[in-house]
């Protein structure tokens, strides 16, 4: 059975995925083609209860929150999206190289990669992060910084476990090089096992945009994201709770969703579990 | 690879990556604009070239970079901008206490609860009581650590008045913030143990453990849980790392006079060297829990040092 079938036999993946197809389009859609304003202010409508003209209510400045939260969902998805595709190419390439360059450039390369990998995510964001302006690029750039090692180590075992198959000695025999071997075997035959991993990275890359506007050092408030939404709920959280709750409620179902498609397609992709701990 | 050279190796690799992580700290904020008495004092040229001279400021970036060296070996991290001439070492030593009762309670109160839910899931198999436990594990996996902290105070605390709402005075300060912290650790060991647990459950010597008359509880608690716990220390390290992520936002949301709380306000006002101090105390915490892990694991499991094997 093809791995598609066998995510498609699963409801829990299905279920997130039309979830989130729907987010996709409903939250780029309305925001692209302007169908919401998240920076339209009604004055005669501050703090409002959910319910009436604005349906998720309204901010402290009049905003409305479900257009707010549409752009949030938007912004993070953007972050994760670029963070997913740095970590994706920047991993790719040091994976294939490592796995395939020779034993003394992959011992060297394994050992920057121990050296980095040491390094918590948390402190390469705060310092990235305080020297960097802040705005999308800089979050993007912070992660991407080690977000790539565990895409890097994976690609690496797939190469090691597929240089030893016999259509790879015949692909030799008849005078590929290197670089289509990597590009034209090992890749493809990695595909699977990147996917699944790349759908890890993205709630990850969510997770990390929301903490760092938490806590000050990712976007800051007239910018609508998911992190924002969320801190200046917070805040407010005693009269206004709905403030918090629209913003913690989407983050979490956003997240709640990744995390299962991530499980379907790993169980899909990987039946015998080499991406698994 | 013998045990004592795989421990060496591990360690040398540690400490070079703790240098590279202090001597990037150390760089990058010098660049940082800004400047502990930019705004709020009105301070003449001379004032500030005094309070350069006093900080250290005023000499050649390599010679503050030796300085703090050898100061880190000697323990001494640096004056604070922040709290007038407080040392670092004495501002952070007194906030380690309520942050590390914080990280244990939660590692014990979530592998606990997680070993619970995953042997649950594991026994009963395909049965609502797994499908209760998974829900909770996906859940507790994919909200994070400082939403639930919110809603469990706004809830909990705000709305029902069960639990104070922050501060750090009694155990009950505790149990929210515990809460919060315990629940990606629960949720990763569920997962663990459940997928340990099916494997070892779904073996001979549980066949022949069940021939011999055990019931499924006594197999799993006899046979599963001892082959499931020992993997388990492979979680401590991503635990600890998850744990310190989010006790930064957990303590600032509960009041907590934790480490975490300290470094989002040397953050917010640009107090280089307890950011500094935080940054590597932090690093150095997470790599040795990674270290003691990994050489323990290759321990129990010597096909670690061996090369291949699981890791």
């Amino acid at each position: 059975m093809s791995p598609w079938r066998r995510l498609l036999r699963r409801p829990t993946s299905v279920a997130s995925l039309a979830f989130l197809a729907v987010v996709v389009v409903v939250a780029v859609g309305a925001t692209v083609l302007g169908v919401v304003d998240p920076t339209a202010q009604d004055l005669h409508a501050v703090n409002q209860t959910p319910g009436g003209a604005h349906l998720l209510g309204t901010d402290g400045f009049g905003r409305d929150l479900l257009a707010r939260l549409l752009m949030g969902v938007r912004v993070s998805l953007t972050i994760a999206f670029f963070a997913g595709l740095l970590d994706l190419t920047v991993g790719i390439a040091y994976g294939l190289v490592s796995g395939l360059a020779g034993p003394s450039v992959d011992a060297a390369m394994q050992r920057v990669l121990e050296v980095l990998a040491g390094i918590p995510t948390l402190v390469v964001l705060v310092l990235m992060l305080l020297v960097l302006p802040p705005g999308m690029v800089s979050i993007v750039l912070a992660m991407a910084l080690t977000g790539w090692i565990p895409m890097a180590r994976l690609v690496r075992a797939q190469a090691f476990r597929v240089k030893e198959r016999e259509f790879m000695l015949a692909a030799r025999v008849l005078g590929a090089g290197r670089v289509r071997l990597a590009l034209r075997h090992v890749l493809p035959n990695s595909l699977g096992l990147v996917v699944v991993q790349t759908m890890f990275t993205i709630p990850t890359a969510i997770f990390f945009e929301a903490f760092l506007s938490f806590i000050g050092l990712g976007l800051r408030p007239p910018v609508a994201s998911l992190g924002t939404l969320l801190s200046t709920g917070f805040q407010t959280m005693t009269f206004l709770p709905h403030q918090l709750l629209v913003p913690a409620i989407a983050l979490s179902a956003v997240m709640i969703a990744f995390n299962l498609l991530a499980d379907g397609l790993r169980d899909a992709f990987d039946p015998r579990g080499v991406t698994r701990r | 690879m013998t045990l004592a050279r795989y421990t060496l190796r591990r360690l040398a690799s540690m400490l070079v990556t703790l240098w590279i992580i202090v001597t990037l700290t150390f760089f990058l904020l010098r660049f940082l604009p800004g400047s502990p008495w930019a705004n709020p004092m009105d301070l003449s040229p001379e004032q500030v070239a005094i309070l350069n001279e006093h900080a250290g400021l005023g000499r050649p970036l390599i010679e503050q970079y030796g300085l703090y060296l050898r100061g880190l070996l000697t323990g001494d991290l640096g004056v604070s901008f922040q709290f007038r001439d407080q040392p670092v070492t004495a501002l952070l030593a007194g906030r380690i206490g309520p942050s590390l009762q914080l990280g244990l309670q939660a590692i014990v109160v979530g592998a606990l609860a997680g070993t619970v839910l995953g042997v649950v899931a594991a026994v009963r198999s395909n049965t609502w009581l797994d499908s209760g436990s998974t829900v909770t594990a996906v859940l507790g996996r994919s909200v994070p650590s400082f939403v639930a902290a919110a809603l469990l105070q706004y809830v909990l605390a705000v709305r029902l008045g069960w639990f104070p709402i922050a501060g750090w005075s009694f155990f009950a300060h505790t149990v929210l913030p515990t809460i919060a912290l315990a629940l990606a650790p629960m949720a990763d060991a569920a997962r663990f143990v459940r997928t340990e647990m099916v494997e070892v459950l779904a073996s001979d010597y549980a066949d022949l453990a069940r021939a011999g008359g055990l019931g499924p509880w006594q197999v799993a608690w006899k046979h599963g849980l001892r082959n499931s716990v020992i993997p388990m220390l492979t979680l401590l390290g991503p635990m600890a790392v998850a744990l310190l992520t989010g006790s930064l936002v957990v303590e600032n949301i509960f009041g907590v006079p934790g480490i975490g709380e300290q470094l989002v306000r040397s953050i917010l006002v640009n107090d280089y060297p307890t950011v500094m101090a935080v940054t590597i105390l932090y690093s150095a915490l997470l790599l040795v829990v990674v270290f003691v892990v990994d050489v323990l694991y290759s321990v129990v499991d010597p096909r670690v040092r061996l090369g291949g094997g699981r890791r």
